[in-house]
């Protein structure tokens, strides 16, 4: 399948990556010509095949749910574009 | 005496131990290599004060007997590694000013050991890259030249600026990641060995992210000697990456030796595919007669799925970045572009901060993960990597090791194939169907081409079975007498 212009104006807008309207047409292209590459996977039959999860057979490990490290806010504002008040800053969201 | 910069790592250790000369005498060798190689522009950080500190620190170790497996040995760290109080980039112009309040568990385990830190390497940004050309700091160019043209190499990508200054003499080893061949590829490129190790063998912790199921750090060396000594410091359990393996690391330096009697290596007959250059096929027939003539076996297997991993690694690794670098929002860290409203903010400040390659591979994956085409995109391509897993698993109940090329081609120029994705992803054709089935790779130099640009054959093993490849990485090393060294060009370069 191939995407059109609304098609990649819509990714573009769910991967919050700002796109001129003049770009979405190449940028099209592009995706396209790596999309219809990739649909080769179409060939491979894998009716009866189980998606991987995991590549190593390891067991995940478990711990208590406790807290374990903190009490870094200094460290975890320390390369905030903004921040006041040990908050972070964004601009305004509710009207 | 030799140069202190034309040691190997081992040398430099032994050198160092028997009171030859100081770390601070080797490591001002060193920092003054990697300010004449500024031309490569292999680093976005040059630490040369920092480095002479750790090197005191270790001279006085190494005096009272106390110094780490790697006391004195200065390297050079991939920047996609978080450092302490020092800037880490991951090659973008979005975290062009992050400095981490932290270490990574990989560079840790390094300074436990004693390295010293030169500084921090280019690297293709976000580590999306086969040429290393992809980087907000500008491209990294090879030591390397073809014979009788001053056209700049690239040295593979994405650990590229590891790789050139491992090559140019300017760093003993490099850390680098592969995710699928970022690490092998570039050492194929620059006569480099390079060690992708099994998955979850190297803590991620403190390793920005790319695809996190296939991310894995390794070491790039000038021998194997040194890729073991480095995968023995920076391997082992931590709690803080929750697929870490709790596995022993074995000291794999003393591994090496030891016949190859009754070695079985298999040689995957769909890896001689379109593309392959006739030059580095012959290079592959010789590595099997080298094997043989060390007493190992050798025999044809069948990986059927092999074709279809490339395409398949370019829905999952692009699905696991599109999440990964959600994060890059312009509030936490890093770069932000103001906006109208808190959407604008983000979409200008991801536009501007990220390159076209990485954009595309964002968008690619926020699509193939999108309602309605998961289904078709993102679990057909998790199915097709079982098949390409099993593959792996029935040719290992036959065999001990594969032996395969590592690219199908030899370095390029740079431009080359910068305006064609598909041509570049295809660098990787034979060492991502290992990195999607987590298993350890390493690439080891066997020669020249015509053109005069290094080459090197690709060893993989079963998961945690890294003594495995290094050993038989060894036995090439030894038959192939890979002694081929960069002309110095970059030293009186302005």
């Amino acid at each position: 399948m191939s995407l059109d212009k609304a098609t990649v104006s819509r990714i573009a807008r769910l991967a919050r990556i700002r796109v001129a309207d003049a770009d979405l047409e190449r940028l099209g292209d592009e995706l396209n010509n790596i999309l219809e590459w990739i649909e080769q996977l179409n060939q491979v039959d894998t009716a009866d095949v189980t998606p991987l999860t995991s590549v190593v057979e390891i067991q995940l490990p478990q711990r208590q749910d406790s807290v374990p490290d903190g009490g870094h806010q200094d460290h975890v504002l320390r390369n905030a574009p903004e921040s006041e008040q040990g908050f972070f800053v964004v601009p305004k969201v509710v009207e | 005496m030799t140069e202190l910069t034309d040691l190997t790592l081992s040398e430099a250790r032994d050198g160092l131990r028997a009171g030859n000369f100081t770390s601070r005498e080797l490591t001002e060798a060193h920092n003054a290599a990697i300010e004449r190689a500024r031309p490569l522009n292999a680093m976005v950080l040059e630490t040369a004060d920092h480095a002479l500190s750790m090197a005191d620190r270790a001279d006085q170790r190494i005096a009272t007997g106390e110094g780490g497996l790697l006391e004195g040995i200065p390297i050079a760290i991939k920047d996609l590694f978080c450092t302490d109080g020092f800037r880490t980039t991951a090659g973008s112009h979005i975290l062009d000013t992050f400095v981490p309040p932290y270490e990574s568990t990989v560079t840790a385990n390094l300074w436990r050991e004693g390295a010293v830190m030169l500084g921090k390497a280019n690297m293709d940004e976000f580590a999306m890259g086969s040429s290393n050309e992809t980087s907000y700091f500008g491209p990294v160019v090879s030591p390397w030249r073809q014979t009788g043209d001053n056209r700049p190499i690239v040295p593979g990508g994405s650990s590229g600026g590891s790789a050139s200054i491992v090559a140019a003499r300017a760093a003993l080893a490099a850390t680098g990641t592969d995710t699928g061949g970022s690490i092998r590829q570039p050492a194929s490129f620059t006569g480099l060995v390079g060690l992708k190790p099994t998955y979850g063998r190297c803590s991620r912790w403190g390793i920005i992210a790319f695809a996190s199921s296939l991310d894995q750090a390794g070491p790039l060396t000038r021998t194997v000697r040194d890729a073991a000594i480095m995968l023995t410091t920076m391997s082992g359990y931590d709690p803080n990456d929750s697929t870490s393996a709790n596995v022993p690391v074995p000291d794999f330096e003393a591994v090496l030796g030891g016949d190859m009697k009754g070695l079985r290596v298999g040689i995957p007959k769909e890896y001689r595919m379109e593309g392959l250059t006739r030059e580095i096929d012959g290079l592959w027939q010789q590595g099997i007669r080298w094997l043989e003539d060390a007493g190992a076996e050798t025999r044809e297997v069948d990986l059927p799925h092999t074709k279809y991993a490339l395409p398949a690694y370019y829905i999952v690794a692009p699905a696991e970045a599109s999440s990964n670098l959600a994060r890059y929002d312009g509030v936490r860290y890093g770069l932000r572009v103001e906006g109208e409203d808190l959407i604008d903010m983000y979409e200008r400040t991801r536009a501007e901060g990220f390159g076209a390659e990485v954009q595309r591979r964002v968008m690619i994956g926020t699509y193939v993960l999108s309602a309605g085409y998961y289904d078709a995109y993102y679990l057909q391509a998790q199915k097709v990597r079982t098949l390409i897993a099993r593959d792996f698993q029935r040719v290992f109940e036959d065999v001990d090791v594969l032996l395969t090329p590592t690219t199908p081609s030899e370095a390029f120029a740079t431009g080359d194939k910068s305006n064609d994705p598909i041509a570049m992803y295809s660098n990787d054709v034979f060492t991502v169907p290992a990195s999607m089935a987590g298993l350890p790779g390493i690439s080891v130099p066997v020669g020249l081409s015509q053109a005069g640009l290094p080459f090197g054959l690709q060893l993989i093993g079963k998961a945690f079975d890294e003594e495995m490849i290094l050993r038989v990485a060894e036995v090439l090393e030894s038959a192939a007498i890979f002694d081929a060294k960069p002309e110095s060009w970059w030293e009186t370069a302005t």
